[in-house]
């Protein structure tokens, strides 16, 4: 595939979104590949109160509609797949999806997101999609008239609790803590303590789900009393947080912690040029749509940087019709500005023969990195981009000439 | 594909010969919706294979979770009237898909 985009987003949630736009203002060419409709997690939640602006008869799928239509104004595609590997050492990376397509870029920025984590309680597994679920917006009106379970007691859980609650008969949630602790924002407690189809079974966790082809029962069980309760019910909803879908990222040389979050700097920069994080599979502290959108922002503009180094790079370093000096220099290191200073004058010698380039190794950590430059000064001999030389530390007029 | 409803189920679905895929789904359901489009795709491609059919569990619950289903998107597969696979919703994958198909084509 001859195309090569100058930002490949991986995942269209709302960090991946953001990134298309800030991307295709810079006017970069800039594509997402998303395997199924753009918006990630907060496409499926319908309760979201908290996006700033967004705060009047608006839904998670609307806010991320408009994300993605924003997104493809400014010029950004967004291409279905499902990605599977990545190759993301080189200058150009490669990613690939399901369908064996593959797709090329020098800047790719990883936003898989994350997906509800499952507790592997007997019968969970099962059961799924015959009354256990992980998505309210999904499966809400299977509910209707019915009595479900909720597990967990964050944001996710008891927002969506409360819109469980709009369908169903009776909405019981198993909170782990004791009686009147929420993990929720206060908002949303004080909310769900007035809404009268709550209950609430306080020092509790579940222990089983039975039910022959579609759940029946549950088993609670008391962790203060170890005493184990019998429930019927027709479903039960897991928001016990999440867990990121960075699985096609092992082994691949990205930096990720022990579960599997990408590790980033404040500029998004994961430990690989060119390669950026945003979003919900960031290890960060916060995982909500606005930072997601600052992730995706950021990532875009650090993104948009590097491409900006490595073309001056080419054009004033690779591309030169004449031999050149390559300086790597730092201004608060006295000595680089004298070697600076012998090289100007060994170069304005030659009469055009040899050209100086000066770059600024805090500014450019990557192209530095990319030529190992580990003492300041460094000077490095480049003729038809290839390097024919290079001398470290202190070195005289004559040492330069006799480079080059 | 042919929309289903409590009306033609039994007749389109469980008096049928051979194989018919169901996809169970809603437009509330974004994961649904974001896999209508490879669904489409699968039947068209595979069109007078089998009987490819699509059920809005919105306005046909009841038709939904006598079928046992009560999450999705799910997809099942029904040979001669029967039963023969169901696709829960995190195992869906096209792949896999079209594998269970030409293996119930035999």
């Amino acid at each position: 595939m001859s195309e090569v985009y100058e930002i490949l987003v991986v995942g269209g949630g709302p960090g991946g979104l953001t990134a298309g736009i800030y991307g295709s203002r810079a006017r970069l060419k800039t594509a997402i590949l998303e395997k199924g409709r753009p918006g990630g997690q907060a496409a499926s939640t319908m309760e979201m109160e908290n996006y700033p602006g967004f705060f009047n008869e608006s839904s998670g799928p609307g806010i991320m509609k408009e994300f993605a239509a924003h997104a493809e104004k400014f010029g950004t595609s967004i291409i279905k797949g499902t990605v599977v590997d990545v190759d993301l050492e080189g200058p150009i990376k490669t990613v690939k999806t399901s369908d064996g397509q593959e797709y090329k870029a020098h800047c790719v920025i990883l936003s898989p997101g994350a997906e509800p984590r499952s507790l592997n309680i007997k019968g969970e597994g099962k059961l799924r999609g015959k009354g256990v679920s992980y998505c309210a917006t999904c499966d809400a009106d299977f509910f209707e008239e019915l009595d479900v379970v909720v597990v967990g007691n964050g944001d996710a859980a008891i927002e969506e609790a409360m819109y469980l609650t709009k369908f169903a008969e009776s909405v019981t949630i198993i909170v782990i803590h004791d009686e009147g602790v929420l993990d929720c924002n206060k908002a949303s407690a004080e909310k769900a303590f007035k809404n009268k189809k709550l209950n609430w079974v306080w020092n509790s966790v579940l222990d089983e789900i039975i039910g022959d082809e579609i759940v029946e029962l549950v088993k609670v069980k008391n962790i203060k009393t170890g005493e184990v309760t019998d429930m019927e019910t027709n479903g039960v909803f897991f928001f016990v947080g999440t867990v990121p879908k960075t699985e096609f990222l092992k082994g691949k040389g990205v930096e990720m912690t022990e579960q599997g979050y990408v590790v980033v700097n404040e500029m998004m920069e994961t430990n690989l040029p060119g390669v950026y994080g945003a979003g919900d599979s960031n290890a960060k502290y916060l995982r909500q749509v606005v930072t997601a959108a600052a992730d995706g922002a950021i990532a875009a503009v650090a993104a948009e940087k590097y491409l900006a180094e490595l073309e001056t790079f080419r054009e004033q370093v690779l591309e030169s019709p004449v031999p050149v000096l390559l300086a790597f220099w730092a201004p608060q290191i006295e000595k680089s500005m004298a070697a600076i200073t012998v090289l100007e004058s060994v170069v304005e010698k030659t009469g055009g023969k040899v050209a100086l380039a000066k770059l600024d190794t805090y500014r450019n950590k990557k192209t530095s990195a990319n030529y190992k430059v580990e003492t300041i000064p460094t000077v490095i001999l480049f003729d038809k981009g290839e390097v024919k030389g290079r001398l470290e530390g202190d070195f005289t007029a004559a040492d330069v000439e006799k480079l080059i | 594909m042919i929309d289903l409803t409590k009306e033609n189920f039994d007749a389109e679905v469980l008096e049928s010969e051979g194989v018919v895929f169901v996809d169970f789904w809603s437009p509330k359901c974004e994961p649904c919706m974001g896999l209508l489009p490879d669904v489409e795709a699968f039947a068209e491609k595979n069109a007078g294979r089998a009987k490819f059919c699509k059920l809005d569990t919105a306005g046909n619950k009841r038709l939904a979770i006598a079928q046992k289903v009560m999450g999705i998107p799910t997809f099942v597969f029904y040979k001669n009237g029967e039963k023969a696979f169901v696709f829960n919703k995190d195992e869906i994958e096209m792949g896999a898909v079209q594998a269970k198909l030409d293996e119930l084509l035999g």
